[in-house]
Formats: C-alpha cells, structure tokens, sequence
C-alpha cells in the first residue's frame, strides 16, 4: 500500500511539468524541490539527531553567494557546484563547531545569531555580496549538454537531485551511522558510555545537513539568478523550520510535505494577501498547539484514533510530542 | 580617531549598552529560570515603543507612556506565558516554534497598525539639552539612558538578591524541582518573570525610542543583541548581563566608525570567543 502511494507520487512528480500546466506552476514545482531538499537537510539535525537549527539559511546563503561569486568570477558551472559546495561545508563545519559548545537551548540560540552573522555579512559587507542590492547572475548550467533554460528542463535536473538527496536520507536512516545519530538525540550520556564519540557523530550529521543546504543553495541560485539578503534572514531560517516540523521531523516524507505546504500557502498567500509573515506565525502557533508531532505524523495518529474509536477496545498509544524530545 | 569623537562614541556605546541591559535582563531571567527561549523578546521592545508612540501622540507624558506602555505589553506577555508557553513546559522545540511565530505576528499586526515608515518619538523636554563633560558636549538624554539602566540594574540586584522573592526566584533558577518540593509556587513565579521581563523590553524600547525610533524590522535587529549579550554574559547572571550589554554596545559604536561595513560582524565576535573559551558565558554556571 505505502509502496503504491510512493511510486504514485514519484510519478507523478516526475512528469510534473507535463500535467501542471503553465511556466508558472512549473517554476512553483522547482521551488517545491528546492525548499524540499533544503528541508530534508534540516531535518538530519532537527528531526534525526535532536538539535533545533535556526541558522541553516546562513548555509543556504552561503552556497547561494560563494555559487553567484563565482559564476561572476568565469568560472566552469563544475567548478562552481563544486567551489560553492566546498565554502558550505567548510561554513557548516565552522557553525558546528561553534553551535556544538551549547546543549539544547544554547544550540539554538548560537545558531540563531551565527545566522545572523552571515545575515550582517550580506547586508553589510558590501564588497563581497554587493549589501542590499544582492548579486545577479546570467545563465544556467547544461550538464550533459541539456540546457536547463527552460523551466521544465530545470524542474527535472532539480528532480534528479531531489531523488539523489531523497535517496541519500534513506540510506542515511536504515544506516548504522543514521541509528547513531537517532541514539544521541534519545540517549546521549548512553551513548557516550558505549564507547561512541556523540560529538563527532553530532558534527558529522551537521555536515550532511549543510552539504544538502548547500546543495539547496546551489539550485536556488540557477534558478533565481538572483541572491540578496533576504534569502538569509531569520525568516528564511524559521520558514525551513516550518517546513520541517509543519511535515513531521525526522521522517523521510515529513519534510516533502512540509515544503510542499509552506511553498504552496506562501505563494497562495502572497498572491490574495499581503500578511504573509502573519500567516506563517500563526501556522507555527497551531501546529505547535494542535499538532505538536507535524502534518504528516498528526495526521496518522488522528486517522488510526478514528479508526481505532470505530473498533472496540483499541487504544492506540500516543507518540512522545516535541519531535525532538531528550 | 580624535579624543573627542571616541568620548562621543563611548557615550552612545554607554547609551546601547543601558538598553541592551534592559532588554536582555528580563530574556536572561526568563530564560535562566524557565528555560524559555523567548524569541518574542525583540517584539516586546518594538512594540512597547509603538505603544508609548501612539500614547504620545494621544497627550500623554514620555515617563507615564513609557511605564504605561511597559505594563501593556507585560499584560500581553503574561497572556501569552499563561495561555501557550504554560502548556509547553519541557518542550524547547515547541517554546522556539511558538514565540518565533508569535513574533512574526506582532510584527505583522505593528506593520498594518503603525505602517512601515519609522516613527521617532521625541525626547522628553527635560533631557532635551547637553551636558557638558570634560569640555565636550553631550547630549543629556543619552546620559540619562545610562543612568537609568544602571539603575535598574540596582533594582533588579536588589530584587534578586536582598527579597525574600527575590531568593525565590533563584531558588527556582538553580533547582526548579526542588523549590517546588520546598513550597515555592514555582508556576506562579514563572508568570511574574515573565511578566517583568517583558515590561523591562518594553521600557527599553519607549526609552530607546528618541534614539533608535521604532520602525518595522526593530524586532528582529535587537533580538540577536539580546541573544549575543545572554550567550557572552551567562543565561540567569544579572551581572553578565550588564557586563556582556556594555562590551555589545561598545563594541557595535566603535565597530561601526572603525569598520563600518563588519560592524554587525564584529558585534558578535567575543561572543564566539567565549563559546569557544567559556561556553557557560562569562558569569554563568556550569550546566549542572
């Protein structure tokens, strides 16, 4: 059954462009894929291994600046990919470090404000990202000699990507690597006794978080040819949290959904009214208040509570609240 | 840089750091005792400086808009404490979810009723002249701002540390489960701290409205100095708080004219030092 929904949805996001209809929600869909992958990277920290990120757009922006410099630069579209790739890690890898002196709550708070910093890089240091007015680049890439010009072909290079990063978080979960960084959201002193080392687990799972951020960034740029400031904003940072916790962190499918959601409402929303950032409080206030566990989870429970009330003496048990609960 | 402009920028590092101080005494509370990340916290500022904006505006006096404004929004934040964070307890994931949404709405709602241009209020007509120090002049309201943290941070020392709620209160900081088993009604606590750490945002940002105005996106700009003061100074620490408030400010107005294009960078660079060095901050305690 679930194997036949999820070779549905493969589907029939494969041949997106062809059933959509129009530019516009062919480029709505890429946006979709791209916000997706970016979720499904946060969701390694928030969801899998427990630590609430609030700074994961200072990855996004990183990848999306270093990729627009460096397009400015002449460079190959392989060099690009892979010279805006190499600053996120290395961005990622000096924010864990940083992030990972705090437990819990300082864990959030020192990524809020190392977000910030690459916010006041971009607003502020205007001789390398340009300040307010942000950076323009022309031209896609054409790996394998398809131009990825048009929005479909566009949409479908971003959707091997999404299936490359899809992938990888399955293989990622069912790992033994995956079954760690699970062990040191639930039992960290335990785990510690046993002999694993919970920071360097801790560090490597940010790794893998900023490398799909990265990659999200990456994508963001050919596809808007277009970064300011904004795409690094706390905003930015808590609309991916949404995204994330709206889906259901650390499942496969949550995040999926998730950008699927705030995507869609955000354009919706910004299309008939203006408050979108009213829209987006008050989605994080009901999830949080109804729906602590996410969309998708939530959703599950409340089907098999109905279904279980239709059937006597069934008491299905509740999941923990919180997601990320220690 | 000439002797009189660093005197000119020690002053307005002095005046940052006064309002820094009230802004981040009541988030370092909250969060010291209720382990709240209360993102809410920059809006308190905004808003309590719309507030005393528009009660300006309607005739009444700065200090009376500014007390006023203050206990409005700690109503508003003990609303919110008593309705949704209550009901959080335990869950960080939830509390940052919730007051980051809560935030993005204020924020919204003081967009649509005080519209996007920034509004200044005006300084008080006492405080309107210059003193005159060292044969340099400056501007008394900004001298004032000082005083009146340092002030308040008196108070609050006194609070903490002389009353018999105040020892309550660090009861409840230190070991929340054992001031409860020794009768400290701990939940009531969490409401009044929550309470008083939302009028000090308030206050700050009608006091620093003459300097900063108030303008839509206020929020978000004092928020991460609140966070950057509690992570240096130590959650819980009055005095980190005071001490890690005047390093931010001085360190923002001598960042600004010496590096104009890092100054937001440079802010947050001791605070990266100290995470490195002494992760608890400089006078917090070890997590237990």
């Amino acid at each position: 059954m679930k194997r036949v929904v999820v070779a549905a949805a493969l589907a029939s996001l494969a041949t997106a462009p062809l059933w959509v209809g129009g530019t516009y929600y062919v480029n709505i869909a890429s946006q979709i894929l791209i916000a997706a992958i970016f979720a499904l990277g946060i969701n390694v920290l928030v969801g899998y291994a427990g630590l609430v990120t609030l700074g994961h757009a200072g990855l996004f922006g990183i990848a999306a600046y270093a990729g627009a410099r460096l397009m400015n630069h002449g460079h190959g579209h392989v060099v690009v990919a892979a010279g805006a790739l190499a600053v996120t890690l290395v961005g990622a890898a000096v924010f864990a470090a940083l992030a990972l002196r705090g437990e819990g709550l300082g864990f959030v708070m020192i990524t809020v404000a190392l977000g910030q910093i690459v916010w006041g890089v971009a607003y502020r240091w205007i001789s390398i990202t340009n300040g307010d007015n942000g950076i323009s680049v022309s031209g896609r890439p054409s790996p394998l000699g398809l131009s990825l010009a048009s929005p479909a072909n566009f949409y479908w290079a971003t959707f091997v990507v999404f299936l490359a990063a899809v992938a990888s978080m399955a293989i990622f979960v069912a790992s033994p690597f995956g079954a760690s960084v699970r062990g040191t959201r639930d039992q960290p002193r335990r785990m510690n006794a046993l002999g694993y080392h919970v920071w360097m687990i801790r560090f490597l799972a940010f790794l893998f978080s900023g490398f799909w951020s990265g990659v999200a960034g990456l994508l963001y740029i050919y596809y808007n040819q277009f970064v300011g400031p904004q795409v690094v904003a706390l905003t930015a940072s808590a609309e991916a949290l949404l995204m994330v916790i709206s889906g259901g962190a650390a499942t496969l499918l949550g995040p999926i959904a998730g950008a699927m959601l705030v995507v869609i409402v955000k354009n919706v929303a910004s299309a008939y009214i203006e408050r979108w950032n009213f829209v987006l409080g008050a989605i994080f206030v009901a999830i949080v208040v109804f729906m602590p566990e996410g969309l998708v989870p939530g959703t599950v429970r409340r089907w098999r509570g109905a279904m279980a009330a239709l059937r006597p003496r069934a008491a299905p048990a509740a999941p923990a609240p919180g997601g990320g609960g220690r | 840089m000439d002797m009189s402009l660093t005197l000119v920028l020690a002053v307005n590092s002095l005046t940052l750091g006064g309002l820094l101080f009230l802004l981040s005494a009541g988030f370092s509370l909250i969060f010291g005792l209720m382990k709240i990340p209360n993102l809410t916290h920059g809006s308190f500022f905004m808003l309590g400086g719309y507030v005393a904006a528009s009660l300006i505006g309607w005739g009444v006096d700065f200090w009376s808009a500014a007390l006023l404004s203050g206990l409005l929004v700690a109503a508003f934040g003990g609303i919110v404490e008593r309705l949704i964070l209550r009901r959080l307890a335990g869950a960080e994931l939830a509390q940052v979810l919730v007051t980051l949404g809560l935030s993005f709405m204020v924020a919204d709602v003081c967009l649509t009723v005080w519209t996007g241009d920034p509004i200044r209020i005006d300084t008080p007509s006492a405080l309107r002249g210059a003193t005159s120090v060292l044969g340099v002049a400056f501007p008394a309201y900004r001298l004032a701002i000082s005083v009146i943290a340092v002030l308040f941070a008196a108070a609050l020392w006194a609070l903490l540390d002389q009353t018999r709620l105040g020892a309550m209160i660090r009861a409840g900081v230190d070991d929340p489960a054992m001031a409860r088993v020794v009768g400290i009604r701990v939940s009531r606590l969490f409401t009044l701290v929550f309470c008083l750490g939302a009028w000090l945002a308030g206050f700050a940002g009608v006091i620093g409205g003459p300097i900063l105005s108030v303008y839509p996106g206020l929020d978000q700009e004092m928020l991460p100095l609140a966070l950057v003061v509690v992570i240096l100074g130590g959650s819980g620490s009055l005095l980190g708080s005071l001490v890690g408030s005047f390093i931010v400010g001085f360190l923002y107005n001598f960042g600004q004219a010496l590096f104009p294009e890092l100054a937001y960078v440079v802010l947050f660079l001791p605070m990266l030092v100290v995470l490195v060095l002494r992760p608890q901050g400089l006078f917090g305690r070890q997590a237990g």
